[in-house]
This record gives structure tokens, C-alpha cells and sequence, in this order.
């Protein structure tokens, strides 16, 4: 009976763990619906990119308030998480804060009291995130992309937060041996005087309650992580490794795309000719994107990496201007759709069955996606190096060379370019008019 | 003052058997909309008075697909990019320079996968180096004591991280440079982007031209200052909608460069 708890833990540990796992394939598995894409180039760069822009947090700290208290939950969760160690090892094996029997009495109070220090920060920071998007509403947690589930997600998380870190101090607050060591409880000596007047026996049920619930909280939580934006805890690194390294200004060139116009403007080329042996497979199926499936499986990580902060968002001249673009939608579209064909998957023995629905027109709509000016304000602002404007524009490549559904202007413009190798109606021969007028 | 004007094509100069060190790409705004050709000449006024041994494609020059590319067409994009690449390879052309953002960013980063690799300056940087290397002088300017504001273009900023180059160059016109709140990596599109430029703007309660002009206008400037002919258009149209066309200039840096000078 002694190891009940050890193999309660064990199960939960294993359940936790395993179903946490279950998705992370899962997970993998809908990425790579993506096309293929080249990142293996400039591997030092890209380490440096992970290493400044997700480790260092480079990019959060551009906006100074939001950046330190990001900074402060950041590194409080991982060094906290130390703590998680000691928590998972007491719970298999039955002992009580293993650390103090390892370490000197004077090195795990160092740890410990580090660790109540950030816990109380995180908790203050993760109050402040809490008012500034339900009291202060600052307006991009409060665009049109962000009612229902995005809104509640954003906040169930702060909850998440608040109740971890109350129940880590609590637990330490009502440990009788740990504020008796003195040592440590720098924050939980202040809390321990709530429970004054309680017995012995009570302090000990509420410090057992307090430290299932906390490890029991965090497997929740972990597992909570593929249904939320917050996913970013963990793909900001492979995303900002796999970020553009280009100029933001390229666009990709497309291959297909370069061996037809070869073709076309090879006088030596037979057009009548059979296509060689195994040219027909590198057909691609069409050019440009109209689903995720389209998309590289980049800009799917993309999508799954949003933390749906609203940083693109607020700085996109178009959604300034009150157009329905918002490049934050963008991305919760391309992961609500790229969901939706994993759902389908799941259900249909691993085989997609079609729905009827696609990325274009049933989440993105045409007016959307012609109100972008690429100008690359999104792509810049994001802290975890999302590129919505790559897919912005597959998009638009689908519309204009599958569908021919450019607005009026465009094709007018882009009739110009063919015709006299001007955006305007003017003859060719005319462009060095200029020069004498 | 146009008669004066040094504007040799590569063409020209070829049947001479002379090479010039740098091809001046004009780009179609330049060279079809009033505004811009105003921008061009003042360059050229630049480039004579820098004795710049340049050459213009003239007629030979066409769209550099840019547009198109913005737009989603591909095709017409690479069809536009190989044939200005195969006229610019056959005139050996090595150094390009252009008053035009978009083509320099289409020259310089997306041409090379398609077989051509040039060197491409933009104006502003390319001015920066006349100034530097002593061949343009920039004596007293007009504009002394002028406060000016820049508006990044952001197919020079953002997509291409050249924030100091039109900076460096408006700083030698001993002007009062006020920035405005949002510049550099974090400035407002103009709104022309993107092919914007060639379409009505969809539904929204502003137009962006006329939020950026609200940004410049909070500098309080006598000058508006741009480095692309695109951005020109709009915040030109920015101040009209504003009532200020009479209070407030908006001008390409080459035209202050030439007027400054005289030129």
C-alpha cells in the first residue's frame, strides 16, 4: 500500500507524457503536408537566429513593456522547471525534496529561493499580461480574429500560469520541514502565516494537495499545448531556425515556373515535342496555393508557431487602415485549416478525403489577400520570424495563374507589362521621351 | 536646362565601342509618369555633374516584372526578368544602378536565379558614394535649416535593410532631419506596394497613403522626403488630401541633391 502513490504517479506521469507525445507526432505528421522546402543552407546562421531571436528573445524586447515582461515569464518558466526535476523524482520514488539530501542545506535554499523569487515575478508579470488584455484592451488582442477560443485561449493560459505558481508557494508555504530549515522560503515565509493555527496534519494534506495538483497542473498543461497558441513555448526554436535568411524584399522564384518560361523562350525548343521520360511526375499539380497541403511545410510550422500576439498585425498598414487583412489571420487560418485536414486524416485511415473546403475562400478570402502591400511590416515585427507574407503571395499565385481572378486593374496592368513592357498603356519605344521633355 | 542633359544608351555607345561603368536603370515609373521623370532627370543632372560614365538601356529597357511578381504572376514576372537579362548579360553589364526600390530589389535579389548577377545600387547609396569618393561635392544647400522628414521606402528599408544611405545623404543638406515615429525597420508602407499601386484600394476607413501622410505632417516639416517613385505618387497625394500641397514639398533626395547644387 506504502507504493500507492509512486505508482499513481507513475501512471499519471506516463499518461501525461505519452498523450503529450501522441500529439507531438501527430503534429509532425501535419507539418510535413507541406511541400518540400531547401532550409539546410547556412546552418551557422540559422543557429545564431535560434540563439538570439527565441533563446535571446531579441525581438520581444523591441517593445519594451511587453518585451521584459515576456523576458521575466520566460525565464522564470524554465528555471522553475529545474524544480520539476526534484518533483518528478520524489513522485517515483517516493522520497520527499531529494535536492536537500544531494545538495548542501545552504545550495538547495539558494535554488529554491531562486525559484519563489521568479515565481512571484511570473505570477506579478502574468497579472499585468491578464489587465493589459482584459482591463487596459489593448486593441490587438481585441481584433476581429480574436473572439471565442482564441480570446479564451490567450486567457485560460495566464490562469494556467497564476494557478502553478500559487500552488508552487503554497507547497512550499505549508512544508512544516522547509520553513523550519529557514532556508529558501524567501517568498512562502510570508505565505506560511496564512495557514497559521492550522494543525500539523492539515499543513501536511494541503502541502501534499498543493504539490499533486501543481505536477498533475503541469502535465495538463503541457498537454494543453497542442490545442493553444502557446505552442510557441516550443517551436519558436525549429521556427526560427528554419526563418528566412534572405533579404525580406525576395520573393522565392519559382521553379516550375522557370522551366516553362525556358521552353517558351528557346528558339531551339520543340514544342510539339513528347515530354522526356519521367518529366510528366514533375509536373507540380498547380502553381501557387489554395490549400495547405500548397504551402511548404515552413510556412505550416509557421502557422503552428503563431502565438496570435498581434505584433504583425497591429504594425500592417492595410489592417491600420481598417481592411479585413489582418497577417495574424493569416496564420490562425492556415493552422485552423491544417488541423482540420489532419482531423480528416485521422478520421479517414490516414488518407485525406476531400471536404469540399480549401485554405482560399473558406478561411482566406480573395479581399484579403489583394489587400496586403508587401511591404513586410508583418514579417519584421514578429518575434518568432513567421513570414505570413510568403503566403500571402502563393496565394495570390494561385488566384492570378489558376484562376485568372486578379482584380480588373491588375490584369489590366499586368496586360500592359505583356504588351508594351510597361505597367502603362505607353509604347516601348517612347520610354527615353523623357529625356527631351 | 533638358538639352544639357547627358543621357548616352548603351546602344550608342556600343556602336562607338565604349563601355560605361554603370547602367543607370530608369524603370518604367521613371520613365512614363510625369512626377518621376522629374526624379530621373534630377539624377541625371547628378550623374552629368559627377562626370558618371553611364549608360541607359533607352529602349531597350523593359519592365522589370516586379509588379507582376507582386501580383502572383510568375510567369510574366520571369518572362519580363529573362529577356532584360538576356539584353543586359549581352552588354556586359556588371554595376546597375536605379531610383527605384522595387526594381533594385527585383534586380538585385531576384534576377540572380534567373542568370543575372549585377551589382545593383540603389540612388541614394550610389550618391552616398559619389559624395564619399569626392566626385560630387556638396557645397551650401538651399535647404539649410529646412526640416525635413524621410520616408523609408520599404522595398529599400525593410526588404533590404539600407536604413543609413538616404540618411547619410539628406544629413550633407545641413537640413533639420526630424524622424517620424514610425521609420526605419518599423516605417508605414506608403500604400503603393504589392502592385497597390495599380488598383483601387479595398474597403477600409482610410486610405494608407493618407495615414502616412498624418505621420509625416506630426514632424511639422517643410520637406517630405522620399527615395521611390511610387512613393512619391502617394505621399504627393497624401498632402493634396491634406491641404498642405502649398506649405509642404514632397521631393526625391535626388532632387534635393540637384537642386541644393543648382543643378
Amino acid at each position: 500500500m506504502d507504493y500507492l502513490p509512486n505508482i499513481l504517479f507513475a501512471i499519471i506521469l506516463f499518461l501525461g507524457i505519452g498523450y503529450f507525445a501522441k500529439n507531438v507526432k501527430k503534429l509532425i505528421r501535419n507539418i510535413k503536408l507541406g511541400q518540400d522546402t531547401n532550409v539546410s543552407d547556412n546552418k551557422s546562421q540559422r543557429w545564431k537566429n535560434m540563439a538570439m531571436i527565441a533563446l535571446g528573445q531579441s525581438k520581444m524586447v523591441r517593445r519594451p513593456i511587453s518585451g521584459f515582461l515576456h523576458v521575466v515569464v520566460y525565464v522564470g518558466f524554465i528555471i522553475i522547471n529545474i524544480e520539476v526535476l526534484e518533483i518528478i523524482i520524489d513522485g517515483l520514488f517516493g522520497t520527499h525534496r531529494i535536492g536537500l539530501s544531494i545538495l548542501p542545506e545552504s545550495v538547495y535554499g539558494f535554488l529554491i529561493g531562486t525559484f519563489e523569487i521568479l515565481a512571484c515575478l511570473v505570477f506579478v508579470a502574468v497579472i499585468i499580461f491578464w489587465a493589459r488584455r482584459n482591463i487596459l484592451k489593448i486593441a490587438r488582442f481585441w481584433k476581429s480574429e480574436m473572439t471565442s477560443w482564441p480570446k479564451n485561449d490567450g486567457n485560460f493560459i495566464l490562469y494556467f500560469e497564476m494557478v502553478l505558481m500559487t500552488l508552487f508557494l503554497v507547497m512550499n508555504a505549508t512544508d512544516i520541514h522547509f520553513q523550519a530549515m529557514n532556508s529558501g522560503n524567501i517568498i512562502s515565509q510570508y505565505i506560511a502565516p496564512w495557514f497559521s493555527g492550522l494543525s500539523e496534519s492539515t499543513l501536511h494534506i494541503i502541502e501534499r494537495g498543493a504539490w499533486w495538483v501543481h505536477i498533475v497542473g503541469i502535465l495538463i498543461f503541457l498537454n494543453y499545448l497542442y490545442f493553444s497558441k502557446h505552442l510557441h513555448i516550443l517551436l519558436a526554436f525549429p521556427n526560427t531556425y528554419f526563418g528566412k535568411l534572405k533579404p525580406k524584399g525576395q520573393l522565392n522564384n519559382l521553379e516550375a515556373v522557370t522551366k516553362e518560361v525556358r521552353m517558351m523562350m528557346d528558339p531551339n525548343a520543340d514544342p510539339f515535342a513528347a515530354p522526356a521520360e519521367g518529366a510528366e511526375d514533375e509536373m507540380p499539380a498547380k502553381f501557387g496555393a489554395s490549400d495547405v497541403q500548397d504551402l511548404n511545410w515552413v510556412q505550416l510550422l509557421n502557422a503552428y508557431t503563431c502565438t496570435e500576439c498581434g505584433r504583425c498585425t497591429s504594425e500592417c498598414p492595410a489592417n491600420l487602415t481598417g481592411k479585413k487583412l489582418s497577417p495574424r489571420k493569416i496564420m490562425m487560418d492556415t493552422r485552423d485549416r491544417l488541423e482540420e485536414v489532419g482531423k480528416n486524416i485521422d478520421a479517414n485511415n490516414g488518407e485525406f478525403k476531400d471536404d469540399g473546403k480549401q485554405l482560399l475562400g473558406d478561411y482566406i478570402t480573395n479581399e484579403e489577400l489583394w489587400a496586403c502591400t508587401s511591404c513586410n511590416a508583418c514579417v519584421e515585427a514578429c518575434p518568432v520570424s513567421i513570414d505570413p507574407l510568403s503566403i500571402i503571395i502563393e496565394m495570390r499565385r494561385y488566384l492570378v495563374m489558376e484562376q485568372s481572378a486578379a482584380p480588373v486593374e491588375l490584369n489590366n496592368m499586368m496586360t500592359n507589362i505583356e504588351n508594351n513592357g510597361a505597367p502603362w498603356p505607353y509604347n516601348q519605344q517612347d520610354r527615353l521621351n523623357w529625356k527631351n521633355e | 536646362m533638358s538639352e544639357q542633359l547627358k543621357v548616352p544608351t548603351m546602344a550608342e555607345l556600343m556602336a562607338e565601342g565604349k563601355k560605361p561603368d554603370i547602367l543607370f536603370w530608369v524603370g518604367s515609373a521613371g520613365s512614363y509618369d510625369d512626377r518621376a521623370k522629374k526624379i530621373t532627370k534630377a539624377f541625371v543632372k547628378i550623374l552629368n555633374k559627377a562626370k558618371v560614365n553611364f549608360a541607359v538601356l533607352g529602349t531597350e529597357e523593359s519592365a522589370t516584372g516586379d509588379l507582376a511578381k507582386r501580383a502572383g504572376n510568375e510567369f510574366l514576372f520571369q518572362m519580363q526578368a529573362v529577356m532584360n537579362i538576356e539584353i543586359l548579360n549581352a552588354y556586359e553589364v556588371k554595376r546597375i544602378v536605379t531610383c527605384d526600390p522595387h526594381s533594385f530589389n527585383c534586380l538585385k535579389n531576384e534576377y540572380p536565379e534567373l542568370g543575372g548577377n549585377y551589382e545593383v545600387m540603389h540612388h541614394t547609396q550610389f550618391i552616398k558614394e559619389l559624395i564619399n569618393t569626392n566626385k560630387l561635392d556638396i557645397k551650401e544647400s538651399d535647404y539649410k535649416g529646412k526640416q525635413i522628414t524621410f520616408h523609408d521606402p520599404c522595398y529599400l528599408g525593410r526588404a533590404n535593410s539600407e536604413y543609413d544611405a538616404p540618411r547619410d545623404v539628406l544629413s550633407k543638406l545641413n537640413a533639420n532631419l526630424v524622424e517620424m515615429k514610425r521609420s526605419k525597420a518599423t516605417a508605414l508602407c506608403c500604400g503603393a506596394g504589392g502592385a497597390q499601386m495599380f488598383k483601387e484600394p479595398e474597403k477600409g476607413d482610410k486610405d494608407i497613403n493618407e495615414l502616412r501622410t498624418e505621420d509625416a505632417l506630426k514632424t511639422n516639416p517643410d520637406i517630405i522626403a522620399t527615395a521611390c517613385p511610387y512613393c512619391m505618387t502617394m505621399m504627393s497625394d497624401g498632402v493634396k488630401v491634406k491641404e498642405k500641397e502649398n506649405d509642404i514639398k514632397v521631393m526625391d533626395i535626388a532632387e534635393l541633391i540637384a537642386s541644393s547644387q543648382k543643378l
